[in-house]
């Protein structure tokens, strides 16, 4: 198989790798462009810990082929916060406990702030089931729900 | 609460909720588990594993893979040292069968290559010829005589004779004169359950980064709740000495018990050993599904006479549980924890361990507990039922309490198991009226607790800060608590105190992360750390004063005389005796080491709420309440989340989760979609209530948290779904076929 070059564009910086046709954008972004807050928890699109935006849609990389990036605007957590500024969500999360183990926490927080950005103000039923492509095994999602309507709350009067 | 009557500490930063440590690094994508690593020359490495469920492995030719360009070692059984020791000889072929595979998944052959792709498509050259032979994976079948001997040989003395060759282990606890007990019951209930076998399901597969040299020393980065355990394992397996290998525990997606063993990690080992270069492996999730974890599963019959007015007069419990293709002494545990919560004059478990064709049992969350106490605690409510009495009721009057003889032997110390029970009842939850086709139930839940070999050295830097070194991996916020105890104790605040994790060269052995033991016994020996620094920097007072160091006190964070006739000097604090501290010795550090014990025993009580779909047999979880005795709440969000956590793996277990074998003995369902795990829209808020009973082994009162949680939902899910639909469930998962099925029988 022929390798494959790609021109995309990860976070806002312009990023140019080359991978083989059939590469996930998980195994890119981990391997090849040394990102490794998305997590692989399964690679079948079970879990959500792979978890990134392309294009602004909520997708898991495992999912992806790398080559589908081209052209596209790829966002994962290393993203998330400016500089050293935390988004509201990821200091929510620290403030609210929202994390134990952490692995799948940058899928949550990828997957929270898409949800934010279509609904700025979700009922709990409607952040639980947004975020119900995204396995937790540590916290039974309850801090989960909470930090995400505080980050929520918070934005909305910002 | 009644119970508590020793005068309580005023805790400045125990009890308080700081942000933890690892925060940032954890929302950020910054923190590193154990894929996240890779290193200059790197191979990866893949594992063909057995289709078959029971076979004898004939040959393997790895000749073609072998050829394969990229292809840098391959190893197999040959590859590592044979060992004395039955359990060692379990673990190593475990991670690479030896002679015969044991159940669908296991390890035959390693491969490691320049890239993924080619160690997989090398994978595919390797011919294994298998003979296959008869499997079995149900524990009563694999009892029966007939039925196929998975290892032959390996019955302990303790099993009675006339045995199917498949029972490995036999056990008894209890006291008293059962059959008096019985014939004082107005009521006697007996009935059989079973429990499927369930995994951890930790959201991170295992994964390691292995770098070993010709001449024995190696190099180990893992997701392990135990890096110490990890080496003792691996030295062993690969017949190098403990010294020359380090191992480091990566940041850890979760373990729940499941990652106190080693599957990947002395296969890494040798593949880098064999090609020189550095080997990673990271499992699959179907491979970590086949391979790894699960419990045990279980088949168990209860009995149990009551009088009218809710006496329990006597209790016995046969279970019958298979930890998998190896001795397993799960049962044990869950033969000590069935009764545990019930204070009773004639008491009476029995265990066996049979083997099956089925991966090898991992510890999970309280291993043997959940499945003992589900089987009792349906018991007991089915008893209420028939009587009409109140569950909280019975089991308050029921009991263990201080002074209780427990129903494994020990008499119990301050337990706050009454207190549970009292605060359960006394929560609007309890009283709430329930709409029609809806149940409430109740169980309560036990563990041991564990406290273990733990070292912990205590830093003093010269700029005040203090560094602590344990050697335990933080699995859900521990390194917080062990900062927070050590504030408390120096007198300082949080923030000025960083506690890492040492590899295992950094520091001396611990136990793994298990047995609810790091809060307890890594704290404990924190704090001790922390009081031999303090004696130190007492010491480098009184010399800096001219005075006995006698003479000198701590208070609030810093050395102070003792007294007026000690002499009149300022408090010196921590800083400014660190600051000085090449002046008076040189640097300041406090150490300490033990076998912790005094663990304290951990009682919950959990209250839900559900409503059974009759036409498509799903439950609904409306309302979850637990509570349970935590000692003392260090951290009390970190304390909550292991309570919330547990229950809901709980809930997955009793509604969803299990291993399903086909006929031909191969899981069916190793993935997420299959194996069904809680998500979020699954489940409704889950409140909590932290009881501080505060435990005598520990100066804060401290008692391990995550485990007890997991124990009480199994019961308690289906008492409230045998409520609610009117029959007696007894079989779990209650799988929305299963609950069809009752309903149509009913």
């Amino acid at each position: 198989m022929k390798s494959v070059h790609v021109s995309t564009t990860v976070n806002g910086d312009a990023v140019e790798f080359i991978c083989e046709p059939d590469e996930s954008l998980l195994d890119v972004l981990r391997n090849r462009l040394g990102l490794t807050g998305a997590k692989e928890g399964c690679g079948t699109g079970d879990c959500g810990a792979c978890s990134v935006t392309l294009n602004g849609r909520l997708v898991c990389s495992c999912l992806v082929l790398g080559a589908e990036a081209e052209g596209a605007e790829v966002g994962t957590i290393e993203g998330l916060a400016k500089g050293d500024a935390l988004h509201q969500l990821q200091q929510s999360f620290i403030d609210h406990a929202a994390l134990q183990c952490g692995i799948c926490t940058p899928g949550i927080l990828v997957a929270a702030k898409a949800l934010l950005e279509k609904n700025p103000d979700p009922t709990d039923t409607e952040v639980r089931y947004w975020l119900a492509g995204n396995l937790c095994r540590c916290t039974g999602y309850d801090k989960i729900i909470h930090a995400v309507q505080d980050a929520a709350q918070k934005m909305r009067s910002a | 609460m009644a119970l508590d009557n020793t005068p309580k500490r005023v805790f400045k930063v125990v009890g308080t909720r700081p942000p933890r440590p690892d925060g940032i690094d954890k929302v950020t994508g910054r923190a590193l588990y154990g894929a996240d690593v890779s290193a200059p020359g790197m191979l990866t490495a893949h594992i063909l594993r057995s289709p078959h469920a029971h076979a004898e492995i004939v040959s393997i030719d790895t000749s073609a893979a072998e050829a394969l360009p990229g292809v840098k070692a391959i190893v197999t059984a040959k590859d590592f040292a044979p060992q004395d020791d039955d359990f060692l000889m379990d673990v190593l072929d475990n991670c690479m069968a030896r002679h015969k595979v044991l159940y669908d998944g296991q390890a035959v052959v390693a491969v490691a290559a320049t890239t993924s792709a080619i160690a997989k498509a090398a994978l595919k050259l390797i011919k294994v010829t298998y003979k296959a032979l008869p499997h079995v994976t149900d524990v009563d079948a694999a009892m029966t005589l007939d039925a196929p001997v998975v290892q032959e040989g390996r019955s302990l003395e303790t099993v009675p004779e006339g045995m199917s060759q498949n029972v490995t282990s036999h056990c008894e606890f209890g006291h008293g004169d059962l059959e008096a007990g019985f014939k004082k019951a107005d009521v006697v209930v007996e009935r059989s359950f079973t429990t499927a076998a369930t995994h951890q399901g930790y959201i991170e597969p295992h994964a390691c980064l292995a770098s070993m040299t010709a001449d024995g020393k190696a190099d180990l980065w893992c997701c392990t709740q135990g890096q110490y355990n990890v080496r003792d394992l691996c030295s062993a397996a690969l017949g190098i000495e403990g010294s020359q290998l380090r191992v480091t525990a990566s940041e850890i997606g979760g373990g729940f018990g499941g990652k106190t063993t080693v599957f990947i990690e002395p296969v890494a080992l040798a593949l880098s050993c064999k090609a020189g270069r550095p080997v990673k492996i990271v499992m699959s999730r179907d491979e970590v599904f086949r391979a790894t974890g699960p419990t045990v599963s279980s088949s168990i019959d209860v009995k149990i006479g009551m009088t009218r007015d809710g006496r329990i007069t006597a209790g016995e419990a046969h279970l019958r549980y298979s930890g998998g293709a190896f001795p397993c002494g799960t049962v044990d545990m869950g033969a000590q924890a069935a009764f545990a919560a019930y204070d009773l004059q004639a008491v009476r478990t029995l265990g066996w361990n049979a083997l099956t064709n089925r991966p090898k049992e991992a510890a999970y969350r309280a291993p043997g507990a959940p499945q003992a106490i589900y089987a009792v605690e349906s018991v007991v409510d089915e008893l209420c039922q028939q009587l009409g009495l109140d569950p909280l009721e019975v089991r308050l009057k029921n009991a263990a309490r201080k002074g209780t003889r427990s129903s494994y032997g020990p008499t119990f110390e301050d337990i706050g198991l009454v207190a549970t029970l009292e605060a359960a009842k006394a929560h609007p939850h309890y009283s709430a009226p329930l709409a029609e086709g809806q149940g409430r139930g109740l169980s309560a839940g036990f563990w041991f607790n564990f406290g273990g070999n733990t070292c912990v050295t205590l830093n003093v830097n010269t700029d005040g800060t203090v560094g602590v070194t344990e050697g335990n991996p933080d699995i859900g916020g521990s390194r917080a608590a062990i900062s927070q105890m050590a504030a408390e104790e120096l007198g300082i605040p949080y923030d000025k105190i960083r506690t890492i994790i040492a590899d295992t060269s950094a520091l001396g052995h611990n136990d793994v992360t298990d047995g609810s033991r790091v809060t307890f016994s890594v704290g404990l020996a924190t704090i001790k750390a922390a009081q031999d620094a303090i004696a130190r920097m007492c010491s480098r007072a009184a010399q800096i004063w001219g005075i006995d160091e006698e003479a000198v006190v701590w208070k609030d964070g810093a050395a102070e005389p003792a007294g007026p006739n000690a002499g009149k000097f300022p408090p010196m604090s921590l800083a400014e005796i660190a600051a000085v501290s090449f002046n008076t010795g040189g640097p300041i550090a406090g150490h300490h080491e033990f076998n912790a014990d005094g663990a304290g025993v951990s009682f919950g009580v959990h209250l839900v709420d559900v409503e059974v779909d009759k036409e498509t047999g799903a439950t609904k979880v409306l309302r979850y309440t637990v509570f349970q005795d935590a000692g003392k709440a260090v951290h009390p969000s970190y304390v909550e989340g292991q309570m919330q956590g547990g229950a809901v793996q709980g809930i997955g277990w009793a509604l969803n989760e299990e291993y399903i074998y086909g006929e031909d003995g191969r899981l069916q369902n190793p993935g997420f979609l299959d194996y069904r795990v809680p998500v979020a829209s699954d489940l409704p808020p889950i409140e909590t209530v932290i009881l501080e009973i505060p435990n005598p082994g520990h100066p804060y009162g401290v008692r391990g948290v995550g485990e007890t949680p997991i124990v009480p939902p199994l019961a308690a899910l289906s008492n409230a779904v045998s409520r609610a639909i009117g029959t007696r469930m007894s079989s779990l998962p209650m799988s929305p076929p299963r609950i069809l099925k009752a309903l149509s029988k009913g």
